[in-house]
This record gives C-alpha cells, structure tokens and sequence, in this order.
C-alpha cells in the first residue's frame, strides 16, 4: 500500500496518442490464421487498399468519448421529448396534415436507420484497418440511436393519430414502402465498399443534407418540437457521417488509381438510387407542410446544384466526374413532387395515410415557385378534381401500376424533354421484357441484371398471389385481391387512408384542438370554435 | 461490366416469369398525353384473350372516367408494342398480335391530348 501511495500518477496521455492507443492499437496481426480467412469479404469487389494506415479519422473519436458525447445527446433529448408529451405538443403543430407528412417519415426512415445499423455492422467487422472500422461501429450505433429516438420522438403521435402503429410490418409489405426497402437493401447486399460509397458518400454526403436542412427546418417552422429535437440531437452524427463519407471516396481514390472506374460506378448508381428515393421529400415539402420553408425545386438548387457542383468540381482531380444523370434531376426537379402528388392523390385509398388536393392559396404558391411548370401542366388536373369533388364524383385510380424494376416506384416520372410523355424504358433480358421509370434506372438494371430480376415487385407479387393474409380465398365470388392486399400490408382501408376532409385524424383533430385540420380550407366540422 | 459478387456465376431466381401468375400474363397499358392516370396500368390478362375484348371491356374500366375517352374515334387510334408502332387485329388473340408477357401497350389518340390539350 505505502508503494502505490508513493507512486506518481502517470503523466496523462495527448490527444493523438490516447487516440493512437484507442482505435489502431487494438488491432493486431493475426498470428495463426490468415488475414483473407478473417477479413473474407475485402477482396471480391476488385477494391485495392495498399496501405490502410494512410486512412485519416477526421474527428479522432474514441469508443470513450463517444459514449459520452452520445449519452449528453440522449439526457437532452429525452428531456425535451417529456416536456413535449407533458404539454401535448402533438397539438402544438400547424394543423393535422402535418402529422401525414411524419406517417410517411417514421413509416418509410425509420426502418432505413435500422438497416444502415445493419450495414455499418457489416462494415465493422469486415474491414481489415482499425480506423475505418472503428469509424463504421461508431456508425452503427448512431444509425440504431436515431431508429430508437425517432420511434420515441414520433410515439407521442401515435397516441392519437392513425397510421403510426404498424410501421415494422408495414416496411416488410406495404406497396409504396418497397422504394426504400429496395434501396438499402440492395446496399446491404452488395460488398463492403460499394456499401460504404453507396451509403456515406453518394447518400450521406451527397444528398442527405436534404432531409436535415429543409427538412428539419420544416418541421420547426411547423411547431414540432418532438421531431426538430430529435433532428437537432441526430445533427452532429450526421456531420460525422458526412465527413465519413467523404473521406471514404478520397482514400479509396489515393490507394490505386484501378479503384476510380468502380468508385466512378457506384457514384453513378448510387446517386440515381438515393435521388429517386428522395423524391418522396420532394412531396412532404411541397405538399405536405401546412407551412412551407422552400420548395423542392429551391432546395435541390441549393443542395445539390450549387454544394454537390462544387463538391465533384473538386473530386475532378482525382479523375471523378459528376454523376450520370445529374443533368435528368435538374430538368425533373420542377416536376417530380407535383407528379407524385397526384399519384398520392389518385390513389388515396391504397396509402397508409389521407390525401387531399392543394387549395387555391397553395397552387398560387405553387405557382410562384414552380413558373414554367405549375400552371401548364398541373394546375389544370387539380382544378379538375376539385371540380369533380365538388360534383361528388372524385377522381379514383384503382389500377395497379407498372413499375420500375429498379427503384420500385411506378413508372409516373416524365420524360426529361416533354412533361407531357412518360418516361419508359425497357430492356429484355434473357427472353424476359424488364420495365424502367428511366435512363439512369436502367443503366444500373444492365450493370448488374443477375441482381434485380430478383427484385420483388409488389405489383407482380399481388398478381401472383403472394399478398393476401392466411385464410383469404382468391376464388370466392366477392374476392377483391387489392382490397385484400391492403390488409395484407398493413393497410386498414377505410381507416388508413382516403380523402382528408372525412378522415378520422381531420375529424380529431378540430374536435380536441378547435382549430382547423387544414389551416388553408377552413374548418370541415362543427367543432371549430367560431371566433369571428 | 457483369453483377460483382462474392459466389461466382451468381443469379437471382427471375420473380416475375409468365408461368408464375396462373395462366395469365401482364400487360401494361398506356394512354399517351392523359397523365391523370399517372402511370401505365398493369393487369394480368389470359394470353388468349382477343385484343378486341381489351378496347371492349379492359381499357374502358380503367380510363373511362376521362372525359376524352367518350370521343375516342377507335379507328383512328395509333398503337404501339414496346415502343414499336404496330396495327392490332381485334379478333385474334393478345399472344397473335405479339403481346406476351409484361409488354407495354401505348395508344395515342389523335386529336385528343387530355384537359383542353394539356396532357391530363
């Protein structure tokens, strides 16, 4: 005891070495195994690493610290989270059409979280340098931190709206949910670098900054204390992701000028996938928001035009160029949410959530925004389905639509030249015809046919058979396979979704808030208190 | 540049063959410059069906709600098979007018381009 009293504490440990001890000293060379017997996964992909100390960890975190750090985040976060819930905060958003706007949020990211936390999993245990796979972990724990505090964040909502309470069982079924299903899932499958291309750099780096800028922004703007706190605590992890991504794509670019053409691949790919997945933010923003931050046709200017420009401007040295197609989403981009706005609409019946078409002060701002597109092409079909709305006859699709086998969205994108033609693309591929939404779609289909005519289609699994619960017989004479199918995915129908104005959430929500369900119409019911 | 995978020679299963949906096929459909309907519509129809019962029962579910297709002069009406144009015979089958599994149908009618010729 006199001994240890007498020792001298040890001097304390720099930054860079406490890191240095923390991340690579707890790798090791394998001794009585190899090193491709350990690291199976590393070699398929044609990716060669020659040195993979060269890889620099731009925020030197250690597993401590991040502990820590994460830990403050959560204390906070679950603060406000009570505080919300304490003071009913649900009731605090501009009106009830927001909450339409999170079904499609915690239905369709919150599982993509979940799968990123698989992924990165992947990636901790696959890769041979210690930085990247400490990075990767650290990543994986993020993703399933914000699946769980986006599930908390959102619970509250769930207490008294429709549409929140199946989200794991919708994501494995429900038509719509197959788009990002796919896409991380294609992710996931695919080898360790094409994941961490796909996921850190061509998703988080290049395109994410539009779910946590406008995104977030609306939500705030729209009195949702639940969701902004939870985007505010998830922001951090996202710069770090960010940072990761792009250091991911500069050192696979300096270890070997053969990885170019493979990076160069999967940023074409990638790109493609994520922009068609993020068209549904095109929607939320543009139609769902009662209050609206900036259009989607601002933001994909500002995110992708001006930052994603300067950023492959950059990466030219190395030999890389601006992803294929880049130029199609400029050209789409006063476009998309008001096509797939119409799809909703048409097809209200078949989504997990109520639709209702945009009022008069809306398509002017639509107008405003969007001016060589709106009035021309659009304006005309939602006047005439508030003309047939108010006649009682409302506009009703009830086909199921060829989809692309691609990204899995119906095939309703325009062609890039004539807004008033679809774009369709075909390929046939061993005596079979495969259907695209477009180009870049079917550019990445002819990469790799072997992968997606595996694809499940949702459309094709119902005409198959394959979606209707134990016990249905698709032989009795009232059978109705999509009404079926509805339940299948989780659906209720006549619940789920249809028309706003009637819908139970519009219903509620003037009966406990005494404000209108959509603040630009005015009240649908009696149980708005007249103040006038 | 092939599929890059981990087993080599990999291949998916084909999900969607023809002798997967029971004895019928799909087939998409499509009306030029009416973009209400969103999307070309897919259903799975017997190959042996006529493709006149197609412009008689099959089309008029689906996009007679519009208020052009009232005024579609049928005889005028331009078709096409996966991006080729082609003329149908009604009386013979959709497989005799060389529409197989999963083909696209695209039919433009002349004079009619949606809402007051705006495509919707």
């Amino acid at each position: 005891m006199a001994a240890e009293g007498n020792m001298k504490p040890a001097k304390k440990l720099s930054l860079k070495e406490n890191y240095a001890l923390l991340t690579r000293g707890l790798g090791w060379e394998p001794s009585y195994q190899k090193q491709e017997d350990i690291f199976r996964n590393v070699a398929f992909e044609g990716i060669k690493i020659h040195d993979w100390d060269k890889w620099e960890d731009p925020f030197r975190l250690t597993m401590d610290a991040y502990w820590k750090y994460q830990g403050e985040k959560e204390r906070k976060l679950y603060a406000i989270i009570d505080a919300f819930q304490q003071n009913n905060g649900q009731f605090n958003v501009t009106d009830a059409r927001y909450i339409q706007a999170l079904k499609i949020f915690l239905n369709g990211i919150v599982e993509l979280e979940y799968t990123s936390h698989r992924g990165f999993n992947i990636l901790g245990r696959e890769f041979p340098g210690v930085g990247p796979r400490i990075a990767a972990q650290m990543q994986s724990l993020d993703e399933l931190r914000h699946a769980t505090t986006q599930i908390h964040a959102i619970s509250q909502y769930n207490k008294y709206f429709t549409g929140l309470d199946n989200f794991p069982y919708q994501f494995d079924r429900a038509w719509y949910l197959s788009i990002p299903k796919s896409f991380f899932e294609d992710a996931v499958t695919s080898g360790p670098f094409e994941f961490i291309v796909a996921i850190s750099f061509a998703f988080e780096y290049v395109l994410t900054n539009l779910a946590f800028m406008p995104w977030m922004s609306g939500a705030a703007f729209n009195g949702d204390l639940a969701t902004v706190s939870f985007g505010f605590s998830a922001q951090s992890d996202e710069a770090r992701h960010m940072t990761l991504g792009i250091e991911v794509i500069k050192f696979l670019l300096e270890q070997d000028p053969a990885n170019v053409p493979l990076v160069q691949k999967w940023i074409d790919k990638w790109f493609w996938r994520g922009y068609r997945l993020l068209s549904l933010l095109a929607v939320m923003m543009d139609y769902m928001l009662p209050k609206r931050v900036m259009s989607w046709s601002e933001a994909w200017e500002i995110y992708f035009e001006q930052n994603g420009g300067a950023l492959f401007a950059d990466l030219a040295r190395y030999g890389i160029k601006m992803p294929k197609h880049a130029e199609v989403t400029i050209t789409e981009k006063g476009h998309v949410s008001h096509q797939m706005w119409s799809v909703f609409y048409a097809n209200r019946h078949a989504v997990g959530f109520p639709v209702w078409l945009p009022s008069e002060e809306e398509m002017n701002w639509m107008s405003e925004k969007y001016p060589d597109t709106f009035d021309k092409y659009y304006r005309p079909r939602y006047e005439y389905w508030r003309e047939l709305e108010k006649q009682g006859k409302p506009f009703v699709n009830t086909t199921l639509p060829q989809l692309c086998q691609t990204c899995q969205w119906p095939c309703l994108f325009t062609e890039p030249g004539d807004p008033t033609e679809l774009s369709l693309r075909e390929t046939e591929y061993r005596g079979e015809k495969f259907h695209f939404c477009s180009d870049g779609c079917k550019d990445i289909f002819c990469g790799e046919p072997e992968k997606y005519v595996h694809a499940w289609l949702p459309v094709h699994q119902i005409y198959q058979g394959n979606c209707f619960l134990p016990g249905v017989d698709p032989t009795a004479p009232d059978f109705n396979p999509l009404v079926e199918a509805l339940k299948y995915m989780g659906i209720k129908p006549g619940v789920d979704g249809g028309d706003f104005a009637t819908h139970i959430d519009a219903v509620n929500w003037e009966k406990w808030t005494s404000r209108p369900a959509n603040m630009h119409e005015g009240a649908y019911t009696d149980a708005v208190r007249k103040t006038a | 540049m092939p599929v890059i995978a981990k087993d080599p020679g990999y291949h998916g299963d084909f999900k969607d063959t023809v002798d997967k949906f029971h004895g019928k096929q799909l087939v998409n459909i499509y009306w030029e410059k009416h973009l209400m309907f969103a999307w070309p519509m897919c259903v799975p129809l017997p190959p042996e069906m006529p493709f006149g019962a197609l412009i008689e029962a099959v089309i008029p579910s689906i996009f007679g709600a519009h208020p052009d297709f009232a005024k579609i002069d049928w005889s005028a009406v331009e078709w096409q098979r996966s991006n080729e144009p082609f003329t149908p015979n009604p009386a013979v089958s959709l497989v005799a007018n060389g529409i197989t599994h999963k083909t696209t149908i695209r039919f433009r009618t002349p004079g009619l381009n949606g809402l007051n010729g705006t495509g919707n």
